[in-house]
């Protein structure tokens, strides 16, 4: 790997940060929409939830605890959500064809995107976290640094699928079908919303195909402290995670490094 | 001299159709080149080719010798581009411009500084400096553009429609900042454009149709094989019966243009007054011209530069 070519992605990578810490919409959006979500749906619901499992009048957690990780994946989701679009804004705006010109491969057109969205995700979903004390969640030192990794295996993903999504459109109008058709449902796929144990097998198949509810056993299991107690469980999910995430960036390589080129004819 | 473009047979088919046809020219270094034509003439194709952003599968490219093929980072370390759309990042200061695009081509510490410091004085946007890019003014965002191309010191300049955009003065400027360009640091300029003035600030011009190179030469040159001067005229009356009088009675080649007709002559101005002493009080006006770059590009093509798209 060449010096030249990597501070070409350090550079886009800290154009990332820079641009989204000088959009103060970004950060209100990516985070705004997720706490009125769960402070409104968490408390709504509080009543009629009851947690698979749990017997009757133990209680297990209540549904603003149980809620409380999917929120913050639904945090990361909308970040590099943002982060796709503005891949699509870089196209139309043309900064990057000036990227696609230069001598910096294409591998770090990638990594400034996913890694700045990524970045940017963990810090946010963090930022989040500091509501568990609110509904009784208390978190150790350790316990929070083993999220801050989850979280970034779950934004790398997201940011990845996110890029691979996006490379491809020529305007946003179109990516928001795709925003509702394909990542929202994978959201609600994830069993953010409801344990997929009570679900038709149907939803539960899906649900388990779903790379992110494996995500999103992993920040559970993490936010409860109970990541070495079901050990076997978190190594397959952690798995599945790394291998959709390279999958997905050797797509985007692939993708991205493809130049359009013209038809032969006579 | 050396050969700073050379274009061999290139064609480029997209959906079934040329949109560039076996294109054979070479730019030396050094020179100021325009790739005019109306649009839909392929000249934004050949564009996005020579700045390695499509792939033409037939034909060949080399820009000093290396192969646009291969698109490499030493093709592409030759070339600065300067797109008809502002490739600028709008969130960030000029100066932020200057500097993230000179990481791209591997400059750091005081050298990229130095090097972005020196382009915004010479620009003229060194009161700028700070500023985001998106309150400049039209003309401010081409030249930081220009000055964005111009990061890595390369050999080959290609700009894409560079007036579109800009005030007649901003214009000037642009064109002023161009020449000294390749007369200071020998920059070989590669500009297409759709507006036959422009074309004339340009060493030599190739003038591009549907997709094929119908003229190449220098713009005086491509004027003088245009041959006579010409009369226009407008009138209220019926264009084609009053054309057919004129042919009959002094054997002129009359063009039939959308608002008026267009006489050809090797004598125009002795012929003038003749004309007028024959159709009194017909024409509403009467101009009397040198061949222009449109005509030539009438000449070859057998329409007019303005309808050619529309036609095409």
């Amino acid at each position: 790997m060449k010096r030249e070519s990597l501070l070409a992605a350090a550079s886009l990578w800290q154009r990332e940060m820079v641009r989204f810490f000088r959009q103060p919409a970004r950060v209100g959006g990516a985070i705004g929409t997720p706490l009125l979500f769960w402070l409104f749906l968490g408390s709504g619901l509080s009543g009629s939830f009851h947690m698979p499992g749990a017997a009757a009048g133990q209680g297990g957690p209540s549904y603003l605890q149980y809620f409380l990780p999917g929120t913050i994946l639904l945090v990361v989701l909308f970040t590099t959500i943002f982060s796709a679009i503005s891949l699509i804004q870089d196209r139309s705006e043309g900064f990057l064809q000036g990227v696609l010109v230069s001598p910096a491969p294409v591998w770090t057109i990638i990594a400034g995107k996913v890694l700045g969205s990524t970045c940017v995700a963990v810090l946010q979903g963090l930022l989040f976290l500091a509501a568990a004390p609110l509904i009784g969640l208390t978190l150790t030192g350790r316990s929070c640094l083993a999220v801050a990794g989850i979280l970034f295996l779950n934004a790398l993903v997201l940011s990845t699928f996110g890029f691979a999504l996006a490379w491809k459109f020529k305007s946003i109008q179109g990516f928001h079908a795709i925003m509702n058709l394909v990542l929202m449902p994978l959201w609600f796929l994830s069993g953010a919303l409801f344990p997929a144990d009570s679900a038709p097998w149907i939803l539960r198949a899906l649900v388990f195909i779903n790379p992110l509810s494996h995500g999103l056993f992993l920040l559970r299991t993490a936010m409860a402290g109970e990541l070495l107690s079901h050990f076997g469980a978190v190594l397959g999910a952690s798995l599945i995670m790394i291998v959709s995430g390279g999958f997905l960036l050797g797509l985007s390589q692939r993708m991205a490094g493809a130049r359009e080129a013209g038809e032969v004819l006579e | 001299m050396e050969t700073a473009v050379e274009v061999q047979g290139l064609s480029y088919g997209y959906a079934k159709r040329h949109v560039l046809d076996k294109i054979s020219f070479s730019v030396n270094a050094g020179e100021i080149f325009g790739v005019v034509g109306p649009n839909g003439s392929g000249k934004t194709t050949l564009f996005r080719i020579l700045s390695t952003l499509i792939l033409a599968r037939q034909g060949r490219v080399l820009i000093h010798g290396f192969d646009l093929q291969q698109a490499g980072s030493d093709v592409r370390r030759k070339i600065g581009v300067v797109f008809q759309n502002p490739a600028l990042d709008l969130q960030l200061s000029v100066f932020e411009n200057l500097l993230y695009q000179g990481r791209l081509y591997g400059l750091f510490g005081q050298t990229l500084k130095d090097r972005a410091e020196i382009l915004l004085k010479r620009l003229g946007l060194l009161d700028r400096k700070s500023d985001k890019a998106k309150i400049l003014s039209g003309g401010l965002k081409r030249r930081l553009e220009l000055a964005k191309g111009l990061m890595h010191q390369p050999a080959v300049l290609l700009l894409d429609e560079p007036s579109t955009g800009l005030d007649p003065g901003a214009r000037k400027d642009l064109w002023t900042y161009l020449h000294k360009l390749r007369l200071e640091a020998g920059v070989t300029i590669l500009v297409t454009t759709h507006l036959m003035e422009e074309a004339e600030h340009c060493d030599r011009i190739a003038i591009f149709e549907r997709g094929r190179l119908v003229a190449l030469d220098t713009p005086q040159k491509l004027k003088e094989s245009a041959g006579s001067e010409r009369i226009e005229l407008t009138l209220p009356g019926e264009k084609e019966k009053i054309a057919e009088q004129m042919r009959q009675r002094f054997g002129v080649t009359v063009h039939i243009l959308e608002n008026g007709l267009q006489i050809e002559h090797a004598a125009a101005s002795a012929f003038l007054p003749q004309l007028l002493a024959a159709f009194p009080g017909e024409f509403e006006t009467v101009t009397l011209r040198k061949p222009t770059l449109e005509d030539v590009f009438m000449l070859k093509t057998g329409h007019r530069f303005w309808g050619a798209a529309h036609e095409a």
